[in-house]
């Protein structure tokens, strides 16, 4: 009995729902009962977020007006059909027990059931119309919203300060785009409507329940306590178990993790034993936790169909008795016990839609938290622009921290000329890179002043700014495209020409050419089919062709092997002549012939000056260089 | 999925009674609805009266019916009744009947004895032939019998009329009412008969309204105790197979691990890393969601599909045609679902994926995007991926939006032409209402159960990718193993490696990675490795370790071939400090103390101290309980690569090996590490692979490696002078002042 009649309700599970959005989230656990058992998120602020998200549908007024109009009428339908089924059905058995009673001229009554069955069709097709226009609308909208916000998303991102994605991981904001905005789509197209028509069932079903007994409808809802409470016993149960397993799985995986990835070192170390003994207690513990997880939440459906199946008892019997003494037809127990399992799955959709809820609006509201964060400082009212860039770098006192509270750079002067080179130097993670972050205004200096050719850099428009810079970064960025697609990243429109001559200039042009299909050759998502030193002269390209008028560079470190690097050295020496140039140098090469040299330290710039004077001072600079020899010497 | 079958095999016995329970849950599934029909049919509709042998009958009406009987047929008859009245009772059962009978307290009356059921049957068979006829009679008077061509005198008792007739005509009518009466459906009869039946017990003043009740208690608690049955088979078969899946998923997690943990680098290189992680985790999951699935929903729908078709076969086969032509309708629909909607679920998958991809890169190059200008390009990118994604998903939930009410429509159509077609079939006879409702339950069990095969169908696919790749790393020999015999090290000989005439090319690979190698490095020297990267260096020490084997030639290390001795024995000779510094979690303790657990707290201390750790273990205020993240995220890499040069001097090896292991250290760290070490690895062989020239200028031994062959050994200045490789590599990264210092 567990199935009958189930299916025939509108407010059953949907029977696909399983493979609704692939989206990632699919899964066999999603959705229905289950779905209560998961311990999710909640919104902060659910007023809040409601009213932010109201906003969204507002164009979308006059659709969702007729959606739930549709979705009532759907419902509606489809609910008058039992009790109309009943009645034919009792047409039916009047007849069939008169033949049997031999009342003269006894005959089923077929033109009766066949204006019902002729009724019930019309119904029927016309709920399904509904239900699809409707489902139609929904899904229209819910799609157009979920473009919006990733849409809006996107576009956020670009106005966002970088300031923003020190303190987020990518992995969360791209969590953003895909799982906060999926989540939402799923409630739009698949609860939201479900939801409403639960609601309408519910009533509808109390309604056409209450006209064929009262005394049956309270028996039919006395079984709703009975069954929440036993939803509430095995939820509260089982949700520990569920804690303990995803807590246990995250242990057992992040083993996996950290054994695979130090396979060299735990095997190298004879560390296998050990590792295995650690592996196998954690699996146990996810074992246990796990079948009694699965186990108690596969009883809800079981239980929840016994419950159900008590009503029904209950319902046959009161009906029969009620039936027997006159009070109502045959038809009329079955139109109730149709009822009566239309009653059950929509106040579940209904229990659970609280969570369901809650799960979307704390995902809205990660969405609008997103969107709702401050912006990059708004471009000068009258930006001023630098014609004829000469090059002339001045940092006037420059006092920043990422953290305003502690400051990294205190108080910074410098004045450099057009054309030339300033190494800036220092151990690993001493804060080369913030110095070019603040050239290229990814960061305002919270105090002083950064002045190319006399104008402060804040009262330009960063797009002014930025163009007159060139960025080759050891960290190089290349995307999934072509080469010719990466390289002409620097100036959108150039022409094939200019883009081969760039390459040609940056080296790269042959490697180019051996590739299959030269320069229309993809590079891969991972970039993992070209090596370090390609990547980096592909960038130098870039570099080139959009002809900067002062460049930042970061010298590669060891990744590279001895001929690229003469490569790269030679392109980089290339694209800096004539040019004001920053460069993050390593080689002590570079370092000797730059006209300044930044040292830098723990994030602060220590030291400044020429090679030689800076020697002579015989301060952290001279330490750093010195250690050099001693290392030759020591060995 | 045939791969996983094996790793089954402890719970075989365990998966034989799931089928058996899950027989049982559909036995009790499919026969509530036979129950529920009973109600109907038999407690309202016949007031709960079974069949038509009545419990008791009035001697007129009895002789009524014997007159119709043949003479076994009477025989069989006035056995099983006995004619009671209060003389022949005790007085306790007189008053039990006469409660039972109230008219037994005027007049006699036939009761029926204990009896079997299969006397009940022909006793039913019997009344089912006579019942109609005097039923008829008495209602109609003597033209119920004119087809019989009699004719009865008008005011002469028909009854007394025919019992008087000679035994050759009476004969002739009982043939003729028994042929008379195959030709009606049993069913029209036995309702006849009932009818009469209750008629009589009205007569009798039966209470028939507590007649009813009682039977409906009655079939209701049969209901309740199978659907109770039913529903602990289900949860019995959700623990068990919670248990299994459970099960299975522990076996494959566990076998999986022991084998990725004897693989060698080789098959590393293979599976990569990264898949290796997703097929122990989320593959696994994977197949455990969908064991789960398998035996709740794939081994039941069959059981209850098939059961549900039995059973309407059973009930009435005129019905056949309109479950055929639902299941039909179904197929169709899924088809079509199958064909238009999961391809553009793939495109979807994809091309979300797309999606994803755009975003990273937007993110990641943040700073480049920005420095060139081009955020509205990015911008335009992403719109472009999101129209699409948009596009495919609007199709995908408008089918969706399509099939939910088609499915509704679907079922709703097969209830009306259930009735009306049942409608008729009532009409004829040849079924009862009771039936008719049975069938629409039974119907609706068989579409569900063709709704959970195929919603299985599309979810098979997707876990049996993951069947298939776990086994598949399951079934991976690791292609270095200890030897059968292994040899064991002899003593005298430390700290040797000697290479001879060593050859490695990767599987499948067209070219050597290392070319006829051959060198000896001895104790208490250091002997460096430099060339450009995929020269070969770090492969040539992993061979020390046997991470690979060589292709030809012999890696000796103490004077024995690395392949005769075991894996475990060859490595406790070697303290090995990684490229990547590769730290576990726990404390910085444990972490030193990874390859020696014996190690005492001041050893710790020393080593920590030559790895120039010292310095930052201090800052913390949990010393060296501090706790490190796994991985060591929670350490900076040159952090991370001190401890992994402690934990390596912690194990004090014969023989060390540094592959490029100072990279991540600044140039004074650097130094002083390494004056350190210089004293600790006096005594052991050392070997250092490298990239910085000024790392190795003193080493005793330098092998220049270029493109997988020796292009030089000697010392630095030995090279300086011979090596035109050497010279081009150290020039390019320190002046000629600096190199003759």
């Amino acid at each position: 009995m567990s199935q009958n009649g189930r299916m025939g309700d509108p407010g059953a599970p949907r029977p696909m729902a399983g493979i609704g959005p692939m989206g990632g989230r699919g899964g066999p656990m999603q959705g229905g009962p289950m779905a209560a058992l998961m311990p999710g998120g909640k919104a902060k602020d659910f007023r809040k977020t409601l009213r932010t998200f109201l906003t969204y549908l507002k164009p979308y007024r006059l659709q969702l007006v007729l959606v739930l109009l549709f979705s009532i009428a759907s419902t509606a339908f489809a609910i008058v059909g039992p009790k109309l089924l009943g009645k034919a059905t009792t047409r039916l058995f009047e007849g069939v027990v008169a033949k049997a009673m031999h009342v003269p001229g006894a005959a089923i009554d077929f033109d009766y059931i066949g204006r019902i069955v002729l009724l019930l069709v019309g119904l029927y097709v016309m709920s399904a119309i509904l239900g699809w226009v409707q489902g139609f609308i929904m899904a229209g909208i819910a799609t157009k919203i979920t473009y919006t916000f990733r849409r809006n998303i996107a576009e956020k991102i670009n106005r966002l300060p970088l300031k923003y994605f020190d303190t987020q991981t990518h992995g969360e904001v791209l969590s953003r785009v895909t799982n906060d905005v999926d989540i939402i789509n799923t409630t739009l197209t698949q609860n939201l409507s479900m939801m409403i028509s639960s609601v309408v069932m519910i009533i509808g079903v109390l309604i056409m329940m209450l006209s064929i007994s009262w005394l049956m409808t309270l028996v039919a809802l006395v079984i709703l306590p009975i069954s929440l409470l036993f939803i509430r016993f095995i939820v509260k149960f089982s949700q520990g178990y569920f804690r303990a397993q995803q807590e246990y799985l995250g242990h057992m995986n992040g083993h996996v993790e950290e054994m695979f990835g130090g396979q060299v070192v735990v095997r190298s170390f004879n560390g296998e034993e050990r590792s295995l003994q650690k592996f196998n207690r954690l699996n146990t513990e996810l074992y246990k936790s796990g079948w009694k997880s699965q186990f108690l939440s596969g009883m809800m459906i079981p239980v929840m169909m016994f419950v159900s199946n008590l009503g029904y008892v209950a319902v046959v019997i009161l009906g029969g008795y009620l039936a027997a003494v006159g009070t109502i037809g045959v038809g009329d127990i079955l139109a109730f016990i149709q009822y009566v399992r239309q009653f059950t799955m929509p106040i579940m959709q209904v229990a659970n839609a609280t969570n369901v809820l809650q799960s979307t609006a704390a995902a809205a509201e990660r969405v609008f938290e997103f969107l709702g964060e401050p912006e990059e400082v708004p471009e000068s009212a009258r930006p001023v622009k630098v014609e004829a860039v000469r090059g002339n770098v001045i940092f006037d006192h420059v006092h920043f921290g990422y953290d305003p509270e502690k400051p990294v750079i205190h108080d910074f002067s410098t004045d450099i000329k057009p054309g030339q080179r300033v190494a800036i130097v220092g151990p690993t993670g001493a804060g080369k890179t913030t110095i070019v972050k603040l050239l290229m205004r990814f960061y305002d200096v919270n105090g002083g002043a950064i002045l190319i050719d006399g104008v402060n850099i804040r009262e330009m428009r960063r797009e002014d700014l930025r163009r007159m810079f060139g960025m080759v970064l050891q960290d190089t960025w290349l995307f999934n495209g072509t080469f010719r697609e990466n390289i002409s990243y620097g100036k959108l429109d150039a022409s094939d020409e200019q883009v081969i001559a760039a390459a040609k200039m940056a080296h790269v042009d042959r490697f180019i050419r051996t590739q299959p299909h030269g320069y229309d050759t993809e590079i891969n998502e991972e970039s993992s089919n070209i090596s370090q030193g390609q990547k980096q002269l592909l960038t130098i390209a870039r570099a080139f062709l959009a002809d900067p008028k002062m460049l930042i560079l970061d010298e590669a470190t060891s990744s590279v092997d001895t001929r690229t690097e003469v490569l790269i050295q030679r392109a980089m020496a290339q694209l800096m002549k004539d040019r004001t140039s920053f460069i993050i140098a390593h080689r002590l090469s570079t370092i000797r012939d730059a006209e300044t040299i930044l040292v830098m330290r723990d994030g602060d710039i220590v030291e400044q000056g020429k090679h030689v004077d800076l020697l002579a001072a015989n301060g952290f600079y001279a330490s750093l260089y010195k250690s050099q020899f001693e290392a030759i010497e020591a060995q | 999925m045939t791969r996983l079958i094996k790793y089954l095999r402890p719970y075989v016995w365990w998966i034989l009674l799931i089928v058996l329970l899950l027989f049982g849950q559909a036995m009790a599934d499919l026969s509530l609805p036979t129950y529920m029909s009973d109600i109907v049919n038999v407690g309202i509709q016949q007031n709960g009266i079974q069949n038509a042998v009545p419990k008791a009958i009035r001697p007129t009406e009895f002789k009524r019916l014997a007159i119709f009987m043949t003479e076994a047929d009477r025989a069989e008859v006035s056995a099983a009744y006995s004619l009671v009245d209060e003389s022949a009772l005790s007085p306790s059962e007189y008053a039990s009947l006469v409660k039972k009978y109230p008219l037994l307290a005027t007049s006699q009356l036939y009761v029926l004895q204990e009896v079997s059921k299969s006397q009940i049957e022909r006793l039913n068979q019997i009344f089912m032939l006579t019942m109609p006829v005097v039923a008829g009679i008495e209602q109609n008077g003597a033209s119920a019998l004119a087809a019989s061509g009699l004719t009865i005198p008008e005011g002469v008792d028909p009854f007394n009329f025919i019992a008087q007739l000679p035994a050759e005509q009476l004969a002739a009518l009982q043939n003729l009412i028994s042929d008379q009466s195959s030709t009606v459906a049993s069913s029209l009869l036995k309702q006849y008969s009932v009818a009469y039946v209750s008629a009589e017990y009205k007569a009798i003043g039966v209470d028939l309204g507590g007649r009813r009740m009682a039977y409906m208690w009655h079939i209701g608690l049969i209901m309740l105790g199978l659907a109770f049955a039913g529903a602990l088979a289900s949860v019995t078969v959700g623990l068990i197979s919670a248990r299994i899946a459970a099960g299975l998923g522990r076996d494959l997690r566990r076998r999986q691990f022991e084998r990725v943990q004897s693989f060698s680098a080789a098959e590393f290189d293979k599976f990569s890393t990264a898949s290796l992680i997703t097929r122990s985790t989320n593959d696994i999951t994977q197949i455990q969601m969908l064991m789960v699935m398998l035996f709740r929903f794939v081994f039941y729908a069959p059981i209850l599909g098939i059961g549900a078709v039995i059973k309407v076969f059973s009930l009435d086969r005129s019905m056949l045609w309109i479950i055929a032509a639902v299941v039909s309708v179904m197929i169709v629909l899924i088809g079509v679902l199958f064909f238009v909607a999961i391809p553009k679920f793939r495109i979807m998958q994809r091309l979300m994926d797309r999606l994803n991809l755009v975003t990273r890169e937007f993110i990641s190059g943040l700073m480049v995007i920005r420095a060139f200008n081009t955020q509205k390009a990015a911008e335009k990118k992403f719109d472009v991926a999101n129209v699409e994604l948009t596009d495919v998903s609007l199709f995908v939930n408008r089918v969706m939006a399509f099939l939910f009410p088609m499915m509704m429509l679907i079922m709703n159509g097969t209830m009306l032409l259930i009735i009306w077609v049942g409608a008729h079939q009532v009409d004829r006879s040849a079924m009862q209402v009771g039936d008719m409702m049975a069938t629409m339950q039974y119907t609706m069990q068989i579409i569900f159960a063709f709704i959970m095969i195929s919603m299985v169908f599309i979810m098979i696919p997707r876990a049996s990718v993951s069947a298939v790749r776990v086994t598949e790393v399951i079934d991976t020999e690791p292609s270095i193993k200890d030897p059968v015999k292994a040899a064991k090290f002899k003593e005298g000989l430390k700290g040797v490696v000697e290479f001879q005439d060593v050859s490695f090319r990767y599987p499948g690979a067209e070219e050597d990675v290392l070319k006829h190698v051959s060198f000896t490095a001895k104790l208490g020297q250091t002997t460096a490795f430099i060339g450009s990267t995929g020269s070969g260096k770090s492969t040539l020490v992993n061979m020390i370790l046997r991470f690979y084997d060589a292709t030809e030639g012999r890696v000796l290390v103490d004077g024995m071939d690395v392949r005769d001795v075991t894996q475990h024995d060859l490595r406790d000779k070697i303290g090995y400090v990684p490229q990547q510094a590769v730290l576990f979690s726990g404390t910085i303790e444990s972490n030193i103390k990874y390859g020696n657990q014996e190690a005492s707290r001041a050893e710790v201390e020393k080593f920590a101290d030559i790895a120039q750790a010292t310095e930052f273990i201090s800052t913390s205020d949990k010393d060296y309980a501090m706790t490190v993240a796994q991985g060591g995220a929670n350490l900076s890499g040159g952090q991370k690569q001190r401890l992994s040069i402690a934990r390596a001097l912690a194990k004090k090896p014969e023989i060390f090996i540094f592959d490029d292991s100072f990279s991540a250290l600044d140039f004074k760290t650097d130094v002083a590490l390494r004056k350190a070490l210089k004293q600790e690895t006096g005594e052991a062989t050392v070997l250092i692979v490298t990239q910085r020239v000024g790392q190795i200028m003193g080493a005793d031994q330098i092998v220049v490696l270029e493109d997988g062959r020796v292009a030089g050994i000697g010392t630095h200045l030995e090279l300086m002078k011979d090596s035109e490789v050497y010279r081009e590599i150290a020039l390019s990264q320190l002046s000629k002042e600096e190199l003759s210092a």
